[in-house]
């Protein structure tokens, strides 16, 4: 019962927070929310597929620069109609990137999921009169549910609350999802080519088509954080583009724990705050998270969750 | 009924000729031995057959259809079965989990994305039941990782038996596995294997294993097929004898 | 004609540093199975030192002598790296493959606000260097000497590596242990320091590509993630852990960058990456590469 009444203290929390906290800190939030959904899309690879992927800056990006576009060049103001964008063209993507990197695993599949991923980065870079640069491209608050919700308000109060419950509920909605998927009879199907590739073939699994899939569903996932995000932050830049932006997205998956899956959430959360406090705190913040970082690798390798789990049941 | 027909099979590694131009056929629900030194070329038979591998020369029939150059899949959905000398398992799955991944690939369900494999309550008893079979029942939720080494093997063999195969070839079933041991596991795998009337090929290389359990051997020897017959036969042929038996055969006597 | 002249040396000069920058890391790669993600801020540390200490003798000492000192950048990276190498990477060996990744990448987090710390956000540079040796004519086109110095350096680097690794004893302990950890272990082979030689050598030669491109571009912060990601896609190409690779990837990544940056500038970095993934998909190894 004890997980029941752990979850129902942290869905009332984060229910009541635009109401209790500060506008910024539901902000902070959201963001942490939104990372939390790239992290779980991640980590259906790296956790279950067992392929660690240096190149999901990709999705990201392609999500939240698709929201970007379709604002920019075809004036959508529509929040879902923005989000089906964003979820097509980082699905397009990684199903094309998918085929070239499922035939590999290990460091292999690694530095071929970075090289792709630059592509678009050095595309966003020097494309500079489509993608607007280094400038990037200013994202406007998007109209939500077909202005379901009533007239607009200032941009605070329309992040901290009302975008706030629509992260909210498609976090609930994606992790939901992603819960079943990995344990679906595919879920397990994925597991067995991670823990034993030869075998899988042989108990008639058709182990690069799985990881095929596995990679298309996550780069969709982690899509839909781009698009989410882009909103949030109103300013799409090459950044979430280049590899040591998916160096984070790895980092939070670590941090929380990958061989848990409410780890990569956690560490997605709990990064986001890291993060923000240690760049409010110091010039020197990368100094700080590179520090955690090897700190983790070296005496946390379960990360948060994972080390918690051990620690309440010892063996 | 002749069940699997391989003619004029031969695999090569670089030089090495590993498989040398075997003819080699199973009869339905026959228990075959498959013995010989190590090099002899009884693994290489088997992956030749199982798919792993891809003969140089030669033709693999199953059940009258030639299936020489289809992938692993289709051989596996026509009923051809495998397993490990070493253990090949999925180690941080339960052992229940081992054992249903085949039922689920087998019945194509492993294509579901949004249903709960443990609600799947057809799998979970056929699952079950598989590890009955095996004297594994017991164990379903432990890990596989967690087993030990005679069970890990048993499971070995229950994963390939999840199938639904026809055709069963176990790469050496009680390797690694202590004497006193091995009589348990063979028991179960043949008493499971000729209930239901399933073909089996077994590597196995302890003389008192081969002559108590199949009912027909065939003796490899430097990439060639030896001798073939039923124990006895085997037992008095002169250069099985002189090859390799003799040492094993003086000792018992 | 002399345009034409002065890209090609151009990309030779490119391709020298690539050549040391990629072929330390294909280096520790080929011994170690480690991919350095931190090997970009060793070829920044290398840069800045060079860079400092130029700066801080220009004053006393005459310009030959300041030649001398370039050298104090590899210096400092290779010492980088035998700190780094038992200390972060020595506990990991026996763990998966990721975490390996992960801890280079927690030190390149580190090592690029080091980089920061210790020499803030201007650039640095030793133009003075660079300027003293002036150009010369060569076949119509006039190029600074102090480039062909650099290309110079470059093909010594490659011949002196390559005789390294074929024609000394160390070398043959180096490729038996790259071929084979545990049969070199057992043949008496002492696999830790021969990790922590490598691994000092490749940081060495990092830190070399630095120091000898300081004259020429002032040391900047971000230097090293541009040089490490064109490092991947040269040892991509040429195939990890092979030094001939090393060198045919880094002379036609600094080609097609040459001609790129000339004639189809927008989508330059985009053909590297794909003439990179391509590679892979014909050649898993890379084109010198064993799999």
């Amino acid at each position: 019962m004890r997980p029941a009444v752990a979850g129902a203290v942290v869905a009332a929390l984060l229910l009541a927070l635009p109401y209790v906290a500060a506008p910024y800190q539901a902000i902070l939030v959201a963001y942490g929310l939104v990372m939390g959904i790239a992290a779980i899309g991640f980590n259906l690879l790296l956790g279950y597929a067992g392929l660690l992927s240096f190149g999901h800056a990709a999705f990201f990006g392609v999500g939240a620069y698709a929201v970007a576009m379709m604002h920019k060049y075809w004036g959508t103001t529509s929040m879902e109609a923005a989000l089906a964008g964003g979820l097509l063209a980082s699905a397009a993507v990684a199903a094309v990137f998918g085929v070239v990197c499922v035939r590999y695993t290990r460091i292999f599949f690694s530095i071929l999921a970075l090289a792709l991923s630059q592509v678009l980065w050095s595309l966003a870079f020097k494309f500079f009169w489509i993608t607007g640069g280094t400038d990037g491209l200013r994202v406007p608050t998007p109209v939500l549910l077909g202005g379901l919700l009533g007239p607009p308000e200032d941009k605070i109060g329309y992040l901290s609350h009302r975008y706030y419950y629509y992260i909210l509920a498609i976090f609930v909605a994606a992790t939901a999802l992603m819960w079943l998927i990995v344990h679906s009879p595919f879920g397990k199907a994925l597991q067995a080519t991670r823990d034993n590739e030869t075998r899988a073939e042989f108990v008639g699994i058709r182990v690069r088509r799985y990881r095929w899939l596995a990679f298309l569903i996550s780069g969709a996932f982690t899509g839909l954080a781009g698009a989410l995000w882009a909103p949030l932050n109103g300013l799409v830049t090459p950044d979430i583009l280049y590899w040591p932006f998916s160096g984070e997205i790895v980092f939070l998956a670590v941090l929380g724990g990958f061989r848990t899956f409410w780890g990569p959430i956690v560490g997605a959360i709990v990064f986001n705050y890291l993060k923000t406090y240690a760049i409010g705190y110091t010039v020197y913040w990368q100094f700080l998270l590179g520090a955690v970082l090897i700190v983790l690798v070296l005496a946390l390798p379960d990360g948060i969750v994972g080390t918690l789990k051990k620690a309440w049941r010892p063996r | 009924m002749t069940l699997l027909e391989a003619t004029g099979l031969t695999k090569r590694f670089g030089e090495l000729v590993a498989v040398r131009d075997v003819d080699f056929v199973v009869g339905e629900g026959e228990v075959l031995a498959l013995i010989g030194s190590n090099g002899a070329g009884k693994t290489s038979l088997v992956n030749l057959v199982s798919g792993l591998l891809s003969p140089d020369a030669g033709r693999i029939a199953f059940d009258g259809a030639d299936v020489t150059r289809t992938s692993v899949h289709e051989r596996i959905d026509l009923g051809i079965a495998r397993s490990f000398q070493l253990v090949n398992l999925f180690d941080a799955l339960t052992v229940l989990d081992n054992v249903a991944l085949p039922i689920f690939a087998r019945e194509k369900r492993t294509r579901r994305l949004l249903a709960l494999a443990d609600r799947d309550l057809d799998v979970r008893e056929e699952a079950m039941q598989v590890l009955t079979h095996f004297g594994l029942e017991t164990k379903g939720y432990a890990t596989a990782g967690g087993l030990s080494h005679g069970e890990r093997k048993l499971l070995d063999v229950a994963v390939a038996y999840a199938l639904a195969p026809r055709l069963l070839l176990l790469d050496e079933p009680t390797s690694g596995v202590s004497t006193r041991e091995k009589a348990p596991i063979m028991d179960r795998i043949t008493a499971v294997v000729r209930s239901q009337r399933i073909s089996a090929v077994i590597i196995e290389h302890d003389m008192d294993v081969v002559f108590r359990y199949a009912d027909r051997i065939v003796v490899m020897h430097e990439g060639t097929v030896l001798a073939d017959g039923p124990p006895a036969e085997i037992r008095e042929h002169p250069q099985v004898n002189a090859v390799l038996l003799g040492k094993a055969v003086h000792a018992r006597g | 004609m002399d345009t034409l002249i002065i890209n090609v040396l151009n990309a030779l000069l490119y391709a020298s540093i690539l050549f040391l920058i990629a072929g330390g890391l294909s280096l520790i790669y080929g011994v170690m199975r480690i991919v350095n993600l931190a090997h970009g801020g060793l070829y920044a540390i290398g840069a800045y030192v060079a860079a400092w200490s130029v700066g801080l003798l220009a004053a006393q000492a005459p310009t030959g002598v300041l030649f001398l000192v370039l050298p104090v950048g590899a210096v400092a990276a290779g010492l980088a790296g035998t700190l780094i190498e038992p200390t972060l990477l020595r506990p990991l060996y026996r763990r998966a493959e990721e975490y390996q990744l992960l801890i280079t990448f927690g030190l390149f987090l580190v090592l690029e606000d080091v980089t920061r710390f210790l020499w803030g956000a201007q650039p640095l540079s030793a133009t003075t260097l660079w300027a003293a040796l002036g150009s010369l004519e060569f076949l119509g086109a006039i190029y600074p000497v102090y480039n062909l110095l650099v290309i110079a350096v470059g093909i010594t680097a490659a011949a002196l590596v390559w005789a390294f690794v074929y024609r000394t004893r160390f070398g043959v302990v180096l490729r038996a242990t790259s071929q084979d950890r545990k049969m070199a272990a057992a043949l008496g082979v002492d696999v830790k320091r021969v990790y922590l030689q490598a691994f000092t050598i490749g940081c060495f030669m990092a830190g070399l590509g630095g120091a000898v491109i300081v004259p020429s571009q002032a040391a900047v912060l971000g230097m090293g993630v541009d040089a490490l990601v064109l490092s991947f896609v040269v040892v991509v190409i040429g195939g990890l852990g092979s030094l001939e690779g090393a060198l045919v990837g880094a002379l036609i990544v600094a080609f097609v960058r040459e001609a790129g940056i000339n004639w189809f500038p927008e989508i330059e970095l985009a053909v590297l990456y794909l003439i990179a993934a391509a590679v892979l998909l014909v050649r898993p190894a890379g084109l010198f590469g064993r799999a």
